[in-house]
């Protein structure tokens, strides 16, 4: 199928100047194993019990890292489409016969691949300062992120072709990143928090997500919480998805 | 029919609590093998054309067959005809990434038409060599130079092999030297492939030098299309400047006698003439003068520029309409963001 083959194209393209500026990964993902290494530490000295896990701390805490990796990491991918933009090369790949929406799925997948990578890179940092988790819950754990980042990448390409400037992108995406960071509970439990926050922090979507990781990585499978954070992760990977969608495939651009 | 056939072609944006009207009506009809020039003022509607015939803009109203699809029901068959070179200046530039190499854009572009790899590197390959690109396929595009880049982004444009190919301002920038060596290139375009070369320019130099045809285009319709030479005559015919000794007076009343005098005008000894084709009509003119025995100190004959086409028929001179210059709608109101490119 045409779209197969477009997408696959865009993503090999993306690939390659992704490769031939691996800085950026590398940066990416210097973020979360700083807080693994610098912020970890504080947390294994808390009783398990107050982060409502067994075990070490490690196995709350490396959840939450792989979500705050998933969120910054494909949130910000839109300043490329600016650049791109810019360069001319959406415009010129739109008067070509290539899929209209392949132009963004290529890139949504070249994304997906760079996240998945900078996991497993994490989940690895992680096991050496003293995870022990199922390796069925790693895995989990990427489907979420994984899920995660289809949803947020597409929908930042989409607003960073609808807003075209780096300058209004950047502050919009961090007013709606960081107030869901903080609701989600990845640095410390939301149930620590007074009753309005922990209400407050309902609306946060990625509260579900990372609840439902943590409970994998307890070995937890089959349960309530684990339906819920599926639920919510791909509800909004499906809804972001066409949202980013039909902005790359309307006619008018 | 010619390869584009534009009827009534509009496109009115809505802003806010305005309409603007950029294009109101356009009908285009450019024969196979031409290189067609579109001029126009900023904000006449010349890029909102060019988008919509390009399949990046719907038309509000109108409709148009491009490289023999239908514009409005097959934009996908327009697009596997027709190859497109973006403007390089302006909000956007002309479509190639700078990270890129040479070599791996033109491959990527003839992906992008589905070619099959052989077939795309012997395309890459031929059009290297066409547009002297040679030696430089390994290099990354931001270290090309502004014509470098250029020759390139037409290269993209001619990737699978178009019947008709939209240029949109491609010298735009360039130095002189780099602007006549693209020329020909532009011009070997028709003489060697039978491309259909449609580009909309700032430079009437380049419009009256490549160009077989040329539409302008004001307040968003078409005023006036017709070959360089054909417009000119049409519009403003030439002007002779004579001077005589004296007898201004009564030369000028001789002149003014000639069918082929549209106007005189005579102060101080200099008569300036507007006439229709000058070099034909002059030694007629010389020999009325010497017959009344009136001693001719100089003559010039001064042929109209298409600037003076421009300037008769829009008001405004297109020399004074910098590319870098914000554009202006119709009304001296600014165009919304995707028309004001031009």
């Amino acid at each position: 199928m045409s779209f197969i083959r477009d997408t696959l194209m865009v993503f090999r393209r993306q690939e390659r100047l992704a490769l031939r500026n691996p800085a950026w990964v590398i940066i990416g993902l210097m973020q979360p194993i700083l807080y693994l290494a610098l912020f970890g530490p504080l947390l294994t000295r808390l009783p398990t019990a107050t982060l409502g896990t067994t075990g070490n701390a490690y196995k709350f805490f490396v959840p939450g890292l792989l979500i705050q990796l998933g969120l910054f990491g494909s949130t910000f991918v839109g300043f490329a489409i600016i650049s791109d933009w810019r360069a001319g090369v959406i415009e010129r790949f739109r008067v070509t016969p290539v899929s209209r929406l392949a132009i963004m799925a290529g890139r949504v997948l070249r994304d997906v691949v760079t996240l998945v990578v900078q996991a497993a890179v994490l989940v690895l940092v992680g096991v050496a300062f003293g995870l022990r988790a199922p390796v069925a819950a790693v895995f989990i754990g990427f489907g979420f992120i994984v899920l995660v980042a289809v949803g947020l990448a597409s929908v930042s390409y989409a607003t960073g072709l609808l807003v075209k400037s780096e300058d209004s992108f950047a502050p919009l995406v961090n007013t709606v990143v960081v107030p869901l960071l903080l609701l989600s509970g990845i640095f410390l439990p939301m149930t620590l928090g007074p009753g309005w926050l922990q209400g407050v922090a309902r609306i946060s979507p990625f509260r579900y997500i990372i609840d439902a990781m943590r409970e994998a990585y307890q070995g937890q499978y089959f349960n309530t919480i684990m339906v819920e954070g599926i639920a919510v992760a791909a509800g909004m990977a499906v809804l972001f998805l066409w949202l980013g969608s039909r902005v790359f495939v309307r006619e008018n651009a | 029919m010619g390869i584009i056939e534009a009827r009534g072609l509009a496109r009115t944006f809505k802003s806010r609590k305005r309409t603007v009207e950029a294009v109101r009506g356009v009908d285009l009809s450019v024969g196979d093998g031409q290189i067609v020039g579109f001029l126009g003022p900023n904000g006449a509607g010349k890029t909102t054309t060019l988008r919509m015939l390009t399949t990046l803009l719907r038309p509000t109203a109108g409709t148009a067959t491009v490289a023999g699809a239908d514009l409005l029901r097959d934009p996908l068959g327009v697009r596997k005809r027709i190859g497109y070179v973006p403007q390089a200046i302006g909000p956007t530039m002309g479509g190639t990434d700078p990270s890129c190499l040479v070599l791996e854009e033109l491959l990527d572009q003839a992906g992008l038409y589905h070619l099959r790899a052989d077939q795309a590197h012997q395309r890459a390959e031929l059009l290297i060599g066409q547009l002297d690109l040679t030696g430089l396929e390994r290099r990354l595009v931001k270290t090309l130079s502004g014509g470098q880049r250029r020759r390139l982004e037409i290269a993209l444009g001619l990737v699978h092999q178009p019947p008709l190919v939209f240029l949109d301002e491609p010298t735009t920038g360039l130095d002189p030297q780099s602007r006549s060596n693209l020329w020909e290139h532009i011009g070997r375009l028709r003489s060697d492939l039978g491309t259909t070369v449609f580009l909309t320019t700032h430079y009437l130099e380049e419009a009256d030098v490549l160009c077989d045809r040329v539409f302008i285009i004001d307040h968003g319709v078409i005023v006036a299309d017709g070959t360089p030479d054909e417009l000119k005559r049409r519009i403003s015919g030439d002007v002779v400047t004579l001077r005589v000794t004296g007898e201004d007076a009564a030369a000028s009343k001789l002149l003014a006698d000639q069918a082929v005098v549209r106007e005189i005008t005579a102060a101080d000894g200099t008569l300036k003439l507007t006439v229709e084709r000058g070099e034909q009509a002059l030694p007629a003119l010389l020999r009325v003068l010497d017959g009344a025995g009136i001693t001719l100190e100089s003559i010039n004959l001064s042929r109209p520029t298409l600037d003076d086409v421009f300037l008769t028929l829009t008001g405004r001179s297109l020399r004074d309409d910098s590319p870098g210059q914000a554009s202006r709608g119709p009304a001296g109101e600014p165009e919304p963001a995707v028309a004001t490119k031009e």
